[in-house]
């Protein structure tokens, strides 16, 4: 194991305006902040008059990262780039959202809002997710050798 | 309530949370996958991110908790359901594995809409797909 590209500072600053962003939505709106059930609550919807704010917590989103390359925050958003080709993208998407609407929840509603609640169900879908995602890369990576 | 007051915090939940998914550089997938290669090129910084968003949300959520109501809403609406089910299991396993080929989960993938190239936006319409034919199965099955 070799440690690259650690990031400390804005991982740590990222991630608390991401807990107090979580927070206010609880706060103002009385919501969870998992972005697979919000998105998933547009995408098919199964409640009249509960899609507004759904709609403009996704734009939201889109518009942070704007702001973020606005303000010249975003000094090499032009270097990201997708680390698999397009076949393996819509795999990945589709598992993504297979798997988020099947397990209730994402990083977000799961990882970060239901662990701050001490859910159960929260603890033991985090694990689930995180233990499949990092066999996968290894699989990739390393069993398939493909270097991503 | 007029309708700015009941929307307006939304958008502004989301503009925070897009923003912070951004400066934690989240919105880069190989920085993601970096972090989950345990075995080659670790890179530890989205347990920090992770870390960050979970303890100042442990923090403040008692006390969000403790008042009637939220402020722009009538109740509290949190998952009810606290019990481990196979459905979480299977569900978390799918989606770890669509997580860990491309490096991108729900928020980073929407966040990522403001460069869109066509990588990002075959990628979020896959997602759309897989989420609207899922909730469609959940919804008719039995």
């Amino acid at each position: 194991m070799t440690i690259v590209n650690f990031t400390p500072v804005p991982a740590l600053i990222g991630g608390a305006l991401i807990g107090l962003a979580a927070a206010f939505l609880l706060l103002a709106k009385g919501r969870i902040a998992g972005i697979s059930g919000i998105a998933g609550g547009v995408i098919y919807p199964e409640q009249r008059g509960d899609i507004g704010w759904r709609v403009l917590f996704i734009a939201g989103l889109v518009l942070g990262g704007f702001i973020y390359q606005w303000l010249g925050l975003g000094a090499g958003v032009e270097q990201i780039q997708a680390q698999v080709g397009k076949p393996m993208l819509i795999l990945a998407g589709l598992l993504v959202g297979i798997g988020t609407q099947v397990g209730t929840g994402c990083t977000s509603g799961h990882g970060i809002c239901g662990l701050a609640r001490r859910s159960p169900r929260s603890l033991v879908a985090t694990l689930c997710f995180m233990g499949s995602a990092i066999v996968t890369v290894y699989i990739v990576r390393h069993l398939l050798g493909a270097s991503l | 309530m007029s309708a700015f007051i009941r929307l307006f915090p939304a958008l502004f939940a989301g503009i925070l949370f897009g923003f912070g998914l951004s400066v934690a550089q989240m919105i880069d997938p190989a920085k993601v996958l970096n972090f989950l290669d345990l075995t080659g090129t670790w890179d530890p910084s989205l347990a920090l991110v992770m870390a960050g968003g979970l303890a100042v949300n442990a923090l403040v959520t008692p006390f969000i908790l403790k008042r009637d109501k939220p402020l722009f809403a009538e109740f509290f609406r949190l998952p009810g359901k606290l019990q481990i089910d196979a459905r979480i299991i299977v569900g978390g396993i799918i989606f770890g594995a669509g997580w860990g080929i491309a490096g991108y989960c729900p928020g980073p993938l929407i966040t990522s809409l403001s460069f869109a190239n066509s990588d990002i936006l075959v990628t979020f319409a896959a997602f759309v797909v897989g989420t609207f034919a899922a909730r469609w199965v959940l919804a008719h099955r039995g």
